[in-house]
């Protein structure tokens, strides 16, 4: 299952609620892409779930909000070609709006 | 592999439409399909082609207007979301009583059941919103 998110973790609990669904993959798109600042109160949260998830972010989407110098270790940046591989590789997908 | 889409969110308003279009113009890119692109609740305003916006903004429905046409996808515009909010083809200005139509080619309105069969036809849907 590929979880889309596209809130920030400072706005909706759309990570809070996916995190507890135990397993998957994440993809952070729009707003969402500011759970992976480094430094963010969401670090911590984001660090301990890469154990469990696989964790993305839209490039496009973290160049726009300044963030590219410091994404969190282990997150892994994909373009909207590597979104469309990403939904194809993945059976399902849950956009959580 | 066979793509459909599902927009829920107006243009100009949050990003969705815009990430919608730009992953649309990549399933294509890849060589995929799009089965179905189905504008859905504030989505519709996506199919008014009196908008206008700026000069040195995107028009956000002229190039949704313009992937569909290069590519002939299949733009779809549900029917019940788009009588409240005023998105009128000739059959609704007709069926309705109104005195013009607003939709942009090649949009088309039809019902939910549109939307249904896009997601038992395609492989994948993906779901743009706010």
């Amino acid at each position: 299952m590929l979880h889309i998110i596209n809130k920030s973790p400072y706005d909706r609990p759309a990570l809070d609620s996916v995190l507890k669904t135990g397993t998957g993959a994440i993809l952070l798109i729009e707003d969402g892409v500011y759970a992976v600042a480094k430094g963010g109160a969401a670090e911590p949260k984001v660090k301990a779930a890469l154990g469990k998830f696989k964790i993305y972010a839209l490039t496009p989407d973290i160049e726009a909000r300044g963030i590219a110098d410091r994404v969190t270790d282990g997150v892994i940046q994909v373009d909207y070609a590597g979104f469309v591989d990403l939904v194809a590789e993945n059976k399902t997908n849950q956009s959580w709006l | 592999m066979k793509f459909a889409i599902l927009v829920s969110e107006g243009p100009y308003t949050h990003q969705a439409t815009d990430t919608a279009f730009l992953f649309a113009q990549a399933v294509l890119a890849k060589g995929h399909e799009i089965f179905r692109v189905f504008f859905y609740h504030d989505g519709v305003y996506n199919a008014t082609r009196l908008t206008t916006p700026p000069q040195d903004d995107r028009n956000i429905v002229k190039r949704w207007t313009e992937l569909a046409k290069a590519n002939n996808l299949d733009m779809v515009v549900c029917v019940a979301a788009a009588q409240r909010r005023g998105i009128v083809d000739d059959g609704e200005m007709q069926r309705n009583g109104k005195d013009a139509t607003n939709l942009a080619e090649p949009f088309r309105i039809s019902g939910l059941g549109q939307l249904i069969e896009a997601g038992i036809q395609a492989d994948r849907l993906v779901v743009f919103g706010d």
